[in-house]
């Protein structure tokens, strides 16, 4: 991995408050995320500093959970559901939609740092299958056309911006 | 006096409620915002209600809510072409609400209209004259079983909590919905975030907790928010913190957001988590409820038990016990998906059966195909087929077919849904949800993947379906925790119901459902094609040809198979074979 150039102090605040409570590592995790987008390692590592966790220990979690994320992301999120709803009402073309609109594969982000593709397990908007999320916004009853608008139109707005 | 409602869930949202509520506010009418009432198939969703009672309006855009307000708020005349249909309501009315009594009523964002609706009455009933024990005897008495899928009796395990001698007690609400396919949870804390919390202070008292955690999945930013609310404002109104109702009794809830592991709705993995480690199961015995979070007794409860329980203590566990068979009482919520074509929030009681939910309630399939049966469960659970499902709704007779109840995930399937598939789609989940810690289910999900993916290439063998069994029962033997248990279940009951459809996909190189990519072809029939140039110029492959006029041709080799073509045709003039 290269080396970050991030700030190490965003996360002060966060570890004087979290590091004295037993079991935070997750919470911990979490807001480092929020800061930064994702888990520099070099935060990682004054994580493990600061707690005294082993890096071993948050190197378990972090890889762990689906939420966390050790690479940098774009801009904006795509999370498309492949729940089961979803799955039976055609996830798959919509994923083949967004893939050859952006020409990324889920998990890779986009030359100019613009979507991340990331498919999710569940949105839980199961009757507006099928769904995606995109920065917390949920669009649902998705066709391949109706997929690729949604990211020209984002486009549309970025290039304006 | 008229007032209108708008209901603002994730789904409403989804659906574009924000527009309709933008409009609303540059209208400056105020509407009063509710959490999801569960008709999610017809969201934005609106209700006008004056003397003359409540009109519901479905699928409410910019435009139409104009007219709405222009007519029926303002001049009293409803606007029947926008109204939904009574088919659209029956929907609601056919349903028996407890656990959402509440939702799309109310407005979660304030307490005092969760009071008004006889909230927090039930939390003072217990303070200020049961004993925990009059509590426990109420809870047996209405018969409540777990609502996360295993149905143990919810008394039972609050008893054992109770019980057990060693302090500080831990009360704990699983919200880690996890299952693909199912919501119930979601809607229930982003409509009606108290009935939980109240529950979780039931539950608190009874088994001598003084504080109760939320762990809710972090893909739900919408409850979360909503349950930080409540738990503010209950807070601000002295029904958390020292002395609660001068009972003497303290307590205190705190959210914990989760990081994405299915695996975490396993109780112990979910204590791990909780503790901040990997969300890997730990063996049982010691349970929960003498080792739980920081070794210390817990209680962990689903929100949809824990939404039950108000209800339960002020109307009396007998009124719950009418509800429902022998040995499964009370109301079930669902959420109805899939290839319905009304999906959304159900609470029905017990003893329903399948079919009259998906029809009854649900309104059938969409496009009126053949249905092919219902998955209940998600990952852990099983399909039941078309000629069952006139089974009741009831623990053990849904048990009994080879699928479990589970958390309330219901998804219908038609002809055109492959089995195989289906079995390989829960699979690829499961096994990339295993936690790793048993080989059986690391390594024997993978197996089974595998196999499943050959099949559905159609490079199927004919020993694959006996090898599935037996490493299905072998996974089902050998993992500690339900998910290992249960993961094979979904393959299994598609072996059992619909043996023909692997059959042909290994024999025969078929799918029956034109579902498998590798199994299927695309042609342009030349008679019904009018040559209108649509789905040549819609297809990402370029792989259609044709001039305008004529009827076009299809080229295998290109086609990557995606379907655009048949979504896009308005002729039916695309085939699959």
């Amino acid at each position: 991995m290269a080396k970050d150039s991030i700030d190490l102090k965003l996360i002060d605040a966060v570890l004087e408050h979290y590091a004295p409570i037993a079991g935070s590592l997750v919470t911990i995790l979490q807001k480092t995320q929020e800061i930064y987008g994702y888990l520099p390692l070099d935060a990682l590592t004054k994580i493990a500093e600061v707690t005294g966790i082993a890096p071993a220990k948050i190197m378990g979690v972090a890889t762990f959970y689906t939420q966390f994320r050790l690479q940098p992301i774009g801009k904006y999120l795509v999370m498309l559901c492949q729940g089961t709803a979803c799955h039976v009402n055609g996830s798959e073309q919509i994923e083949n939609a967004i893939c050859d609109e952006l020409n990324i594969v889920d998990g890779q982000t986009t030359e100019d740092n613009l979507f991340t593709l990331k498919n999710v397990a569940c949105l839980g908007c199961c009757s507006l299958a099928p769904a995606m999320m995109i920065n917390g916004e949920v669009y649902g009853s998705l066709t391949p056309d109706k997929a690729r608008q949604i990211l020209r139109e984002i486009q549309k707005k970025e290039a304006n911006a | 006096m008229s007032e209108i409602k708008i209901g603002l869930g994730s789904c409403g949202f989804a659906a574009g409620a924000q527009a309709v509520l933008d409009t609303l506010k540059e209208m400056g009418v105020s509407a009063k915002q509710t959490g999801c009432i569960g008709m999610c198939f017809a969201e934005p969703l609106v209700e006008v209600v004056d003397d003359k009672g409540s009109t519901f309006y479905g699928r409410v855009n910019k435009n139409s809510i104009k007219e709405i307000v222009e007519s029926h708020l303002k001049n009293g005349v409803p606007v029947e072409k926008l109204m939904l249909s009574e088919d659209d309501l029956g929907f609601l009315k056919k349903q028996t609400r407890i656990a959402l009594r509440n939702c799309g009523i109310i407005n979660p964002e304030d307490i005092n209209e969760y009071k008004a609706r006889g909230g927090y009455q039930a939390i003072e009933k217990v303070l200020k004259g049961m004993t925990p024990d009059e509590v426990i005897e109420v809870m047996k008495t209405s018969g409540l079983r777990g609502r996360g899928g295993a149905g143990f009796p919810t008394w039972f395990k609050w008893n054992a909590a109770k019980q057990a001698t060693d302090t500080p007690k831990y009360i704990i609400c699983n919200a880690d919905e996890g299952d693909p396919g199912a919501f119930m949870d979601r809607s229930l804390l982003e409509s009606d975030p108290h009935t939980v919390l109240e529950g979780m202070m039931i539950g608190g008292y009874v088994i001598g907790s003084n504080e109760g955690i939320l762990y809710v999945r972090a893909e739900y930013p919408l409850a979360i928010k909503r349950l930080e609310i409540a738990i503010g404002q209950m807070r601000e109104a002295g029904l958390l913190g020292k002395n609660i109702l001068g009972s003497g009794w303290d307590f205190d809830l705190r959210i914990k957001a989760g990081a994405g592991a299915f695996v975490c709705g396993e109780e112990t993995a979910l204590i791990a988590s909780l503790e901040g480690e990997r969300g890997m199961p730990r063996l049982k015995p010691p349970f929960p409820a003498q080792k739980g979070y920081w070794q210390k007794p817990s209680n962990i409860n689903n929100v949809e038990t824990f939404g039950n329980v108000p209800w339960i203590i002020s109307n009396g566990g007998e009124a719950y016990a009418k509800l429902g068979t022998e040995k499964s009482k009370g109301t079930k919520v669902f959420a109805l998906a899939g290839k319905t074509k009304r999906g959304g929030l159900v609470e029905v009681p017990m003893g329903l059966t399948l079919r009259e939910v998906i029809f009854n309630i649900g309104g059938g399939i969409k496009n009126d195909k053949a249905i092919k049966g219902v998955q209940l469960g998600g990952p852990s659970g099983g399909c039941i087929p078309e000629k069952l499902l006139d089974t009741p709704i009831d623990y053990d007779e849904i048990a009994a077919v080879g699928a479990i109840m589970g958390s309330g995930g219901m998804i219908v399937m038609d002809e055109t849904t492959c089995m195989v598939d289906i079995a390989r789609f829960f699979l690829d989940f499961t096994q990339k949800e295993s936690c790793g810690k048993c080989i059986h289910c690391r390594i024997g999900t993978k197996r089974m993947l595998e196999i499943l993916e050959r099949i559905t290439k159609g490079e199927g063998k004919e020993t694959d379906i006996a090898l599935l069994g037996e490493l299905g029962e072998t996974i089902k033997g050998s993992s500690l925790c339900a998910l290992g248990g249960s993961a094979p279940n979904p393959v299994l009951s598609t072996i059992r119901y619909f043996r023909d459809e692997y059959e042909a996909h290994i024999l025969e190189k078929r799918c029956p459902a034109h579902s498998c990519k590798a199994l299927i072809n695309y042609s342009i029939d030349k008679d019904k094609c009018t040559g209108c140039t649509l789905c040549a110029r819609k297809c990402p492959a370029n792989a259609i040809s044709g001039t305008a006029k004529n009827p076009h041709t299809v080229d295998p080799d290109l086609c990557t198979r995606c379907g655009n073509c048949v979504t896009v045709c308005r002729f039916n003039a695309v085939n699959v074979e």
